[in-house]
């Protein structure tokens, strides 16, 4: 190489490593940013088909805001766009619990008027004792769920699928035919709900005997799968997985012998919800958003469509009793949903969670 | 060819056209440099520095100097992960060589000029379908319900379906079906600029087929072999789809680890780690391929 150039190298690579390290300079702002007063462009982070289609266009109808939307592709990319962006970027984000509990507690999140958002009113009352936001002093809760096994009932012989040790040991009917998530905050819950343990725990130990214990049944999986596993059920490769209530519905949809069931030893509870970031200059268009979104046939429409429940009662009661029927795991009643271990925000803990789950993927 | 017009006496006409070739070269260069500088270079540099700070919650990078990361990268959980790929790299890269080297000498010396145009078209044709979309296939042949099981059972040959998928043996697959294509093409390349008559020569100067094939052919196709490993070892090594979707996430390449580093757990900086240690074993590759290089063009002189 010639020196010139090497020179020229040495120099790029510097001016880069001073760039990264200028821009860990930036200045936090608290406070409220100057407001923008009528009809407004919002811009909304979501996920992609989460959202009615014609919603913008209804919202525009209603209140004369129109809408601009971000697709994120995961709660991390959301948080990603959120922390990357300048304060006023982004009026409303979509975002799973514990991600809203870490906005909240690094006070990135605006505080909610509960009077400016009178359709709350919509929601069971179980929706406003959420741990990670008691009061929805912050956030509004969109659609909820929880984790459990998808099954094939017709191809399990008599084996009855009910608990986490089902998947970690299966037996016979079972074995190489089981798949489970590998999202990190779901990799280990078979393990850590069967040994006991919280879903938020961050001690080393109990991680540890989770990360044995889930290194141990690999053998006797099928593989990790968080995009598919209910096409694997309905080609009848794999029989017992781990899944998502709204995703086993996809299976259910085309195969009526998959059944979801929340396992015996407990499970988590996710909620999906919307927030105002920080800096935001249209916190009163905003508002009317989030009231628009928590109208029975927005939460309706997620139920029918995405097939997740809503902590929307309104939305609910107006369901056809025949989807009910034909989804089973759509009429969970929120008392049980609030029993099962809310995900929290893990916060320094997180690295140690991360972690553990590594280890048991390159395990 | 052309009648030389030049005034100047040769030596001359060289030594001009040699300066001038020069400053040629570095205007048309000039593009590649700056694009190489901005687009490799500049993110390299990024990478490495990265890889020396702290990851803080949800991807955030806090910029305190630390070799955490380096420690961690050692522990013998992820070095057995990278060894593991080493492993499946190189195996896929042996049966590549194994399998590419008769299609290469067949398309090169054996097949007339139409089906050698032909059989080439056939190597690179699965390059014109997305490499995602060819490995996806591989799912609806070998799953338990799939076209192979159904063939087998079909046949008498199995009761029960055959777990075909989601082990190391499917990943060799993929990664083999993937890059062969790119074993072939330089081992063909190679052959085919063999003159037929240098290993005729050698046989008439006494040299058994098999010696004629080890002291003249071997070291003209050296150039080729290597090429072909390096271009199927490379993207073998650092391959993501093929292990997440053959392998059924159950058994990680560096590539999975480094990717999900990345995109799901956010550690930039732990992924910049690896990527880094990534880097330094193919830079050994590298090395490793010009020395064989060098070696084979003494062979090449002094034989």
């Amino acid at each position: 190489m010639n020196q010139g150039i090497r020179r020229a190298l040495v120099a790029v690579v510097a001016a880069a490593t001073l760039a990264v390290v200028a821009a860990c300079g930036g200045g936090e702002e608290s406070g409220t940013a100057a407001q923008e007063a009528g009809p407004v462009t919002l811009s909304v982070l979501t996920f992609n088909d989460y959202i009615p289609e014609n919603l913008a266009e209804e919202f525009e109808k209603k209140t004369g805001n129109t809408l601009e939307i971000t697709y994120i592709t995961s709660n991390e990319d959301g948080i990603a766009k959120i922390e990357g962006a300048e304060p006023g970027t982004y009026d409303i984000a979509f975002l799973t619990s514990p991600f809203t509990q870490g906005l909240i507690a690094a006070d990135k999140v605006e505080a909610l008027d509960g009077s400016k958002i009178p359709n709350l009113a919509n929601l069971y009352p179980e929706a406003a004792e959420l741990a990670y936001d008691p009061g929805n002093a912050h956030s509004v809760p969109y659609s909820w769920g929880t984790t459990g096994i998808c099954w094939r009932q017709d191809l399990v012989g008599d084996t009855v699928v009910d608990s986490w040790s089902d998947l970690l040991t299966p037996d016979d009917n079972l074995k190489g035919k089981v798949t489970m998530l590998d999202e990190d905050r779901w990799l280990l819950e078979p393990a850590l709900k069967t040994l006991g343990f919280s879903l938020n725990t961050t001690d080393a130990d109990e991680l540890q005997q989770a990360v044995d214990l889930s290194i141990q049944a690999k053998s006797t999986l099928l593989g990790y799968d968080a995009e598919t596993f209910y096409s694997k059920l309905v080609s009848g490769e794999a029989v017992a997985v781990q899944g998502w209530d709204g995703w086993c519905n996809y299976g259910t949809a085309e195969d009526a012998n998959i059944q979801f069931v929340i396992p015996s030893e407990g499970s988590d509870l996710w909620v999906d919800t919307l927030v105002i970031p920080k800096g935001s200059t249209h916190i009163e268009q905003a508002h009317q958003f989030m009231d628009f979104i928590l109208e029975p046939q927005n939460g309706q429409w997620v139920a029918e469509n995405i097939l997740y429940k809503v902590p929307n009662k309104a939305a609910m009661e107006a369901l056809d009793p025949a989807l009910l029927e034909q989804f089973p795991n759509m009429a969970i009643p929120p008392a049980t949903l609030l029993e099962q271990e809310a995900l929290e925000d893990l916060g320094e803990g997180q690295s140690a969670f991360t972690d553990a789950a590594s280890k048991v993927k390159a395990g | 060819m052309p009648q030389q017009a030049s005034p100047l006496p040769p030596s001359a006409a060289a030594a001009e056209g040699g300066s001038r070739r020069a400053r040629l070269g570095a205007l048309v260069l000039a593009p590649a440099l700056v694009w190489w500088a901005i687009f490799l270079a500049l993110p390299m540099g990024l990478v490495l520095a990265t890889a020396f700070f702290k990851g803080g919650a949800y991807g955030a990078i806090i910029y305190e100097p630390t070799l955490r990361n380096l420690e961690r990268a050692l522990d013998p959980l992820y070095v057995g992960v990278l060894w593991h790929s080493v492993w499946l790299a190189m195996l896929t890269t042996a049966i590549c060589l194994v399998l590419g080297y008769p299609a290469a000498v067949y398309i090169a010396t054996r097949a007339s000029a139409r089906t050698r145009t032909l059989l080439l078209v056939l190597v690179i044709l699965p390059f014109w379908t997305n490499f995602l979309i060819r490995t996806y296939a591989w799912i609806v042949l070998l799953n338990r319900e799939g076209v192979v099981n159904g063939a087998l059972e079909g046949l008498g040959i199995v009761d029960e379906p055959l777990s075909l998928l989601y082990n190391d043996a499917a990943v060799v697959l993929g990664l083999v079906y993937g890059y062969l294509p790119l074993m072939i093409l330089p081992l063909y390349a190679a052959i085919e600029r063999i003159n037929p008559e240098v290993l005729e020569a050698a046989t008439d100067l006494g040299a058994r087929p098999l010696r004629a094939l080890r002291t003249v052919m071997l070291p003209l196709i050296i150039p080729g072999i290597v090429a072909g490993c390096v271009f199927v070892f490379v993207p073998s090594l650092g391959n993501i789809p093929v292990p997440e979707l053959l392998g059924g996430g159950r058994s990680e390449m560096i590539g999975n680890l480094i990717n999900r580093q990345f995109l799901t757990t956010r550690d930039w900086p732990f992924g910049s780690m690896l990527v880094l240690a990534l880097m330094v074993l193919l830079m050994a590759l590298l090395v490793l391929q010009s020395f064989v290089l060098r070696r084979s063009r003494q062979v090449g002189v002094d034989g």
